[in-house]
C-alpha cells in the first residue's frame, strides 16, 4: 500500500497542558497508544499487501479501520490541542465563534452519553455547510464531516487523572482546546477545499 | 402506570462478596472502590431513573391521532440506554462473583481451578488449561475498544464450551457465561495502564474457579432438562 506511518511528534511538551491534562496521561497517550496503533496499522498494511485472495483482505479490514482510526483520530487530536502559551483554550471572534457557541453545553453531554469508548466531534456537514456535533464509537474515523474539533472520551484519555469523572475532564479539555486550529479547519471546509 | 398495580423495578448495588483489597496484588484496591462503588453504582442508578422515566404513559397526540413523535423519539433513546445500563448492571453483577481472594489450592477462593467436570470440559475443548487461558486472552486483548471477555458455555446445540466476547456493556443472549473479565479501561488502568496484557495474566489469579464449577453444572442441568424435552416430541423436528 502505502509508506510505512509514524508516530508524528507532539506540538508541545508532555507537561504543557497541565493542569488540564497531566504530563502522565499525554506520555502514555502518544508514546504508548497512539503509538501502538502505528505500529499495528504499519503490520496491517503490510499484511493486507501481501493478501491475495478477497477472504484475506476482507480478514484485514477490521485491523485497519482499527488501527488506522486511531492513528487519524490521534494525529488530529494532537493538534487540536494547545497549551496556554499558544493560545489554548482562547476562542478569539470570528468566524468559527460565531458558529460555535451553541455546541459548547451540548458537546459535552453528548460526549459523555457515548456508550462505550469512542470520540466526540464537532464536524462540518459538508451539505449544509453547518457545524454539528457527531459522535463516533471506538477508533471510527469521522468521514460524514469534516472534522473540527474532536475529543477522545476513550478512558484511557483522562481516567489516571480524573477517575470515573468523565465530566471533569470534558470540561477542564476545553482549557487547551486549539481553537486557532479549529478556526483553521472550519474556514477551509466552508471554503470547500477540504471537501 | 402508578405504583400500585405496576411497582416501578428498583435495581440495587450488590454487595461485594470480599473486602475492596482482597484481590490485592491482582487487582488494586484502588480499582476494586472505583469500579464496585462508582462505576458499577452508576450502572445502578441510571437504570432507577430510566425506569421511572419509562413508567410515565406515553404522549398521545390527539390532533394528529398518534404518539407525539418526540415523545416516541425519547423512549427510543431512553430503551437504548436501558439496555446499556441493564446490561452493565448484570455483567458487573456476575464479574464480582466471578472473582475471589487468591488462594494456593483454590478451595473457598480464587487462582485455582481444581479437578472436575469444569476441568474436563475445558480440556476437552482446548487440549489443556494453558491453551484455554492464551486463548481467552488474545480473544479478549483483541476487542476493538470497550468489551468483555466470557467462556461461556453452549445451552442451544452441542453444550460445549466456547470463548466469546462482547462489546461495551452488551449481555450474552444465546451463550451461559461461565468466566467474565471486564475489559474496559476502568478495568485495569489505574494498576496496568495500557499494559492489558498484565491485567490478564494477574487475573486468573483470582478468578472464582467454584463459581465458575457451579455455572458450569447449572448450565448442563438447563441444557439437559432443554434437550430432554425437545426429544419428549416438540413435534417441530424432522
Amino acid at each position: 500500500m502505502s509508506a510505512q506511518h509514524t508516530l508524528p511528534p507532539l506540538p508541545y511538551a508532555y507537561d504543557a497542558l497541565e493542569p488540564h491534562i497531566s504530563r502522565q496521561i499525554m506520555e502514555l497517550h502518544h508514546t504508548k497508544h497512539h503509538q501502538t496503533y502505528v505500529n499495528a496499522l504499519n503490520a496491517a498494511e503490510i499484511a493486507y499487501a501481501k493478501a491475495s485472495t478477497p477472504k484475506e483482505r476482507i480478514a484485514l479490514q477490521a485491523a485497519l479501520r482499527f488501527n488506522g482510526g486511531g492513528h487519524i483520530n490521534h494525529s488530529l487530536f494532537w493538534e487540536n490541542l494547545a497549551p496556554a502559551s499558544a493560545n489554548g483554550g482562547v476562542l478569539r471572534d470570528g468566524p468559527l465563534r460565531e458558529a460555535i457557541v451553541p455546541f459548547q453545553n451540548t458537546f459535552n453531554t453528548t460526549t459523555a452519553g457515548i456508550q462505550g469508548s469512542g470520540w466526540g466531534w464537532l464536524g462540518l456537514n459538508p451539505s449544509s455547510k453547518r457545524l454539528e456535533i457527531v459522535t463516533t464509537a471506538n477508533q471510527d474515523p469521522l468521514l460524514s464531516h469534516v472534522p473540527i474539533i474532536g475529543v477522545d472520551i476513550w478512558e484511557h484519555a483522562f481516567y489516571l487523572q480524573y477517575l470515573n469523572v468523565k465530566a471533569n475532564y470534558l470540561k477542564a479539555i476545553w482549557n487547551v482546546i486549539n481553537f486557532e486550529e479549529a478556526e483553521r479547519r472550519y474556514v477551509e471546509a466552508i471554503n470547500g477545499s477540504r471537501l | 402506570m402508578d405504583d400500585q398495580c405496576h411497582p416501578i423495578p428498583h435495581y440495587t448495588l450488590p454487595r461485594l462478596p470480599y473486602a475492596y483489597d482482597a484481590l490485592e496484588p491482582y487487582i488494586s484496591k484502588e480499582i476494586m472502590e472505583l469500579h464496585h462503588l462508582k462505576h458499577h453504582q452508576g450502572y445502578v442508578d441510571a437504570l432507577n431513573k430510566i425506569e421511572v422515566e419509562l413508567a410515565k404513559p406515553p404522549t398521545f397526540d390527539y390532533y394528529a391521532g398518534r404518539q407525539d413523535p418526540e415523545d416516541l423519539q425519547d423512549r427510543i433513546v431512553l430503551q437504548a440506554a436501558f439496555f446499556f445500563n441493564i446490561g452493565g448492571h448484570v455483567n458487573h453483577s456476575l464479574f464480582w462473583k466471578n472473582l475471589a481472594p487468591h488462594t494456593k489450592d483454590g478451595v473457598n477462593g480464587g487462582g485455582v481451578l481444581r479437578e472436575g467436570s469444569l476441568e474436563e470440559a475445558i480440556v476437552q475443548y482446548f487440549g489443556c488449561f494453558d491453551r484455554f487461558k492464551k486463548t481467552f486472552d488474545s480473544a479478549t486483548l483483541g476487542i476493538q475498544g470497550s468489551g468483555w471477555g466470557w467462556l461461556v458455555r453452549l445451552n442451544l446445540s452441542t453444550g460445549g464450551l466456547e470463548i466469546v466476547t462482547t462489546v461495551n456493556q452488551d449481555r450474552l443472549l444465546a451463550h451461559f457465561p461461565i468466566i467474565g473479565v471486564d475489559i474496559w479501561e476502568h478495568a485495569y488502568y489505574l494498576q496496568y495502564k495500557n499494559v492489558k496484557a498484565e491485567y490478564l495474566e494477574n487475573i486468573w489469579n483470582v478468578i472464582n474457579f467454584e463459581e465458575a464449577q457451579m455455572r458450569f453444572d447449572e448450565a448442563k442441568k438447563l441444557y439437559e432438562e432443554g434437550r430432554k424435552k425437545s426429544e419428549a416430541g416438540s413435534g417441530s423436528d424432522v
